[in-house]
């Protein structure tokens, strides 16, 4: 009987002030939309860097003038440098086959370049890729060395912006998050007001405090699992109509987000969602029922 | 004991030393603000005195957790001026919340909340709501619900203060029936009729002090 009356207790509150649990509820959403979607970054920034770092090249361009001499001497000196794991030759032919194949959908600019003009270049890997400063240093003064491009700084600037758009979700996430704080404390206010008397008696014939204080924390806990459920519907719905939509030109790039990652992310909105509800309705009964 | 309340002048009640029995019936009789609200209070562990003891059935309560104060309460029934019903709720509903709240089943209500409807007279008007029912209807389903859990002790706190002198008679009738089941009656009141016709134990409170404790006593 108890149970049945907290529960009942719980959706006649959410429905005494219905306009602001919808209100509590949606800010909640939004809020732990934010954070799931950080979340979900936050393992795809890091799926991504194991994928591309692991990939990673630096390519030592030789200018045009290069001999045969300094080539073979650079050759034999990268292959025995304990910082490289494997060495790749491109002569011109081969970085105009690569040319032409990158830049197939640009007839125009393949037509415009000759084999010739391409420079020959070493294609390395790393045993660590983050040693590439001493790899430049040690060859950039060498003889017939044009230029060495390191790919991972490219990378490290793509990284840097996806972590700042992870950040900004994040901010997003907790501005909303106090948003919906202060709404939950204000319905917790109203609902407490509206049953004061009901409260008053309560207190008085010795109704333990908790069974006065359940109905009113489990309606912002259940408030924060609507929410939650409604941000993972929002999460779904960016997968499909983002990711797997309008965004799906740029698959080969980023890392999928698959469904078993945004149900791994659900069980955190949820959680963080409730506790946060909980934890704010708790503390507004202190200072608003002083049971 | 003593208790004085921040920001008062003088204490609101100054070394009162005050033993009731048990299954006694006791007025505390005084002007307003004389403290003997406070008395009440304290009984009901809501404010501790600055100095002194408060020992309720045995028990001293004065630096009792607040956490066990509710099933403290439990032992304890509690009669207002102001009736304090919950205006939606029938007067079954209202006897039998009380019992619900504190962990009674229905079936327990089904089985105590008629029984003691018909204590208090109002057998037949169960389902009636507060606002038809007259003044002394409406403190006898107070008297009810405070006694439906089988206290130890009532306290009345002004209960005949709304009610006109016939209806109070009847309501005093109706706590002295309760005070001879063995409940401790406490009660607060300056009705002086009730008491001249009561002829209970008196204690007349002036300022925070005791001025007067008399066995059989009178208004005076």
């Amino acid at each position: 009987m108890r149970v049945k009356y907290v529960l009942s207790e719980v959706l006649v509150g959410l429905w005494r002030n219905v306009t602001m649990s919808i209100a509590m509820i949606i800010t909640m959403a939004v809020s732990l939309t934010m954070l799931g979607a950080s979340g979900l970054m936050y393992r795809q920034v890091d799926d991504m860097k194991d994928l591309y770092y692991k990939n990673i090249e630096v390519s030592i361009f030789l200018s045009q003038e290069v001999s045969e001499q300094q080539r073979t001497d650079l050759d034999a000196k990268l292959k025995s440098d304990p910082l490289v794991k494997e060495v790749l030759y491109v002569n011109k032919d081969e970085a105009y086959k690569r040319f032409k194949e990158m830049y197939q959908d640009a007839p125009d600019l393949v037509n415009a370049v000759k084999p010739d003009q391409l420079p020959e270049s070493f294609r390395l890997k790393l045993n660590n890729p983050e040693q590439y400063k001493n790899i430049y240093d040690q060859y950039k003064e060498t003889e017939g060395v044009d230029e060495i491009v390191d790919q991972s700084r490219l990378l490290d600037k793509i990284f840097n912006i996806l972590t700042s758009i992870q950040n900004i979700a994040l901010a997003a996430a907790i501005v909303m998050a106090v948003a919906a704080l202060l709404l939950v404390a204000n319905t917790i206010q109203v609902a407490a007001y509206s049953k004061r008397r009901e409260v008053a008696v309560m207190k008085l014939v010795g109704a333990s405090n908790w069974f006065i204080q359940a109905p009113f924390v489990l309606e912002a806990v259940v408030a924060g699992l609507i929410g939650s459920l409604l941000g993972l519907v929002a999460l779904v719905a960016a997968k499909y109509l983002l990711f797997d939509g309008s965004l799906s030109a740029l698959q080969g790039l980023l890392s999928p987000i698959t469904w078993g990652d945004i149900l791994f992310i659900f069980p955190l909105m949820a959680g963080v969602g409730g506790l946060v509800s909980a934890g704010t309705a708790w503390i507004t009964l202190r200072f608003y029922l002083r049971v | 004991m003593t208790k004085t309340y921040p920001k008062a002048s003088r204490p609101s009640l100054d070394n009162v030393s005050v033993s009731i029995e048990k299954g006694e019936f006791v007025f505390f009789i005084g002007p307003s603000g004389s403290g003997k609200s406070t008395i009440i209070k304290m009984l009901l562990h809501e404010v501790a005195p600055n100095k002194g003891r408060v020992v309720v059935n045995g028990k001293d309560v004065t630096s009792m957790r607040s956490w066990k104060r509710p099933h403290f309460r439990r032992s304890i029934g509690c009669v207002f001026q102001d009736f304090r019903l919950l205006p939606n709720r029938t007067a079954y509903e209202n006897v039998a919340f009380a019992l619900e709240v504190i962990g009674k089943t229905k079936a327990v209500a089904r089985r105590v909340v008629p029984e003691v409807l018909e204590l208090v007279g109002l057998g037949g008007k169960e389902h009636r709501y507060p606002h038809e029912l007259s003044g002394g209807e409406q403190q006898r389903v107070a008297v009810a619900r405070a006694f439906v859990n089988r206290p130890l002790i009532l306290l009345a706190d002004e209960p005949t203060g709304n009610l006109d002198p016939d209806t109070s008679i009847e309501i005093m009738r109706l706590l002295d029936r309760i005070n001879r089941t063995g409940t401790t009656v406490v009660m607060v009141t300056h009705d002086s009729n009730i008491v001249n016709q009561m002829r209970r134990r008196v204690v007349e409170i002036e300022s925070g002090r005791i001025v007067r404790d008399q066995a059989r006593g009178v208004y005076g």
